[in-house]
């Protein structure tokens, strides 16, 4: 009788290992993504045009399945963690950019005002105003964002192993070891979870200044 | 430019277009399928959506399951409940529908609760009971973030509904897992394209539906 944790060799990591494969493949891209739709983001709140075109064009990205962009970067790429982590950075990137244009958008005009009667200039204002009083929506952004990202890993199962956690659903299905896919997706659901809950206390320490209710989202 | 080769190969070859394999057949196919995790899906989160945000309790019991929906991997559990169900549209269905239940769930919720209270609480005054409070004051009011969540949900269905041809079904994600075991880029990039094609129709159609249900006294861009 094998116990719950115990995994064939050929998958090449202890569990722990691929639990922290996993969280490298999803949380790097969703880094990426955030440092890509910050400034994205800042020419769609300073030029208003540009915002529905970029909506429409991630919204599409969006549309398309995890697989069929891994198989296209294959031949770029090669069966390697990138190939697993540049659709997923795009994929953030349709939750992120609406959060924090929204985010950026709900600074208060008085606030900004006062700002510059303070003689802030534009960056300033921008880094010490309005970026910490979008940290609750950019957080809200992050949080669907990073979960969404660790569930989708999996799926790089498909090209040659490399989905972190996933690869054990394939062991499970040759092995004829339904254990292992449970392993896998409840280890997957759990490290949601957590990324999660990460992620609120996170907005809790960057937001001292915000009521400590529930965060719904 | 390969992308774009690869695609025009794949639309032009007429054998694609025609018999149990062509590309209306799987549209057809696809579009069953997503049609029906959605209505699921809605049939789960739309009432229990419109209740907890009325009532305002459960908020974060609510915020709880939805992350745990959202964090569960469709590809996995299709994996999982095929080993445990064998062949058949539940092991499919059942992925999707936990997709697809979150985004619904919580906008829902949220779309309820962000209604203006004086509005409702007018209503309350002439003595409407709460059902009507909630359907003929709420929900005209909710109804374009509510249908905001089933937007998202139902395009997160279309581009998800492909692992279906993983377990053997059909649908346009045949194109996509068989191109990838036979290295035939040009299905996979067709494949592909007909999704994000059906996504940006799945969009479409939302937007008719929000003109042509949502009080113009409500409307609002988005």
């Amino acid at each position: 009788m094998s116990g719950f944790f115990d995994l064939p060799s050929d998958l090449q990591h202890s569990y722990l290992g691929l639990v922290g494969l996993h969280l490298r493949e999803a949380l790097l891209p969703v880094l990426a993504g955030l440092l890509v739709s910050l400034p994205i983001a800042q020419l769609c709140v300073r030029f208003r045009w540009i915002y529905p075109p970029v909506l429409g064009i991630t919204t599409v990205l969006y549309a398309i399945p995890s697989l069929a962009f891994f198989v296209v970067l294959i031949d770029y790429f090669g069966q390697s963690e990138t190939t697993v982590m540049i659709p997923l950075a795009l994929y953030s990137l349709v939750v992120l950019v609406p959060a924090i244009v929204d985010g950026v958008r709900s600074v208060p005009p008085e606030t900004l005002a006062a700002a510059q009667a303070m003689g802030f200039g534009a960056v300033r204002r921008y880094f010490q105003v309005q970026l910490p009083i979008a940290v609750p929506a950019i957080i809200a952004g992050l949080r669907v964002a990073a979960v969404s990202s660790i569930s989708l890993v999996s799926v790089g199962m498909l090209i040659g192993n490399q989905g972190a956690l996933g690869n054990m659903l394939w062991n499970a299905q040759t092995y004829h070891r339904p254990a292992l896919a449970v392993n896998s997706v409840l280890t997957i659901g759990v490290l949601g979870v957590l990324v999660d809950a990460a992620l609120v206390l996170v907005r809790l320490l960057l937001t001292p200044w915000m009521p400590r209710k529930g965060a719904t989202r | 430019m390969n992308v774009l080769n690869f695609a025009q190969a794949f639309f032009s070859d007429s054998a694609h277009w025609h018999g149990y394999d062509g590309i209306p057949t799987r549209f057809v196919e696809h579009v069953q399928y997503s049609l029906e995790a959605l209505l699921v899906a809605a049939a789960i989160g739309l009432p229990v959506g419109l209740l907890t945000g009325h009532y305002g309790r459960g908020g974060n019991a609510l915020a709880l399951v939805a992350t745990a929906g959202r964090a569960l991997p469709s590809f996995g559990l299709l994996v999982l409940m095929f080993i445990w169900l064998g062949l058949g549209m539940l092991p499919v269905m059942i992925p999707l529908v936990v997709l697809a239940v979150p985004p619904i769930l919580v906008t829902t919720y949220e779309a309820i609760r962000s209604v203006d209270p004086s509005p409702v609480d007018a209503a309350r005054g002439m003595g409407m009971s709460e059902a009507r409070v909630l359907l003929q004051v709420e929900v005209p009011v909710a109804l374009p973030l509510i249908l905001s969540g089933l937007r998202t949900a139902a395009i997160q269905i279309v581009s998800t509904a492909t692992i279906a041809a993983y377990v053997s079904f059909g649908g346009l994600g045949r194109y996509i897992i068989d191109g990838l075991y036979q290295r035939n880029y040009e299905k996979v990039i067709g494949g592909a394209t007909l999704v994000a094609g059906l996504a940006l129709v799945t969009l479409a159609v939302f937007w008719a539906a929000a003109r042509l249900t949502v009080s113009p006294g409500v409307r609002r861009s988005g």
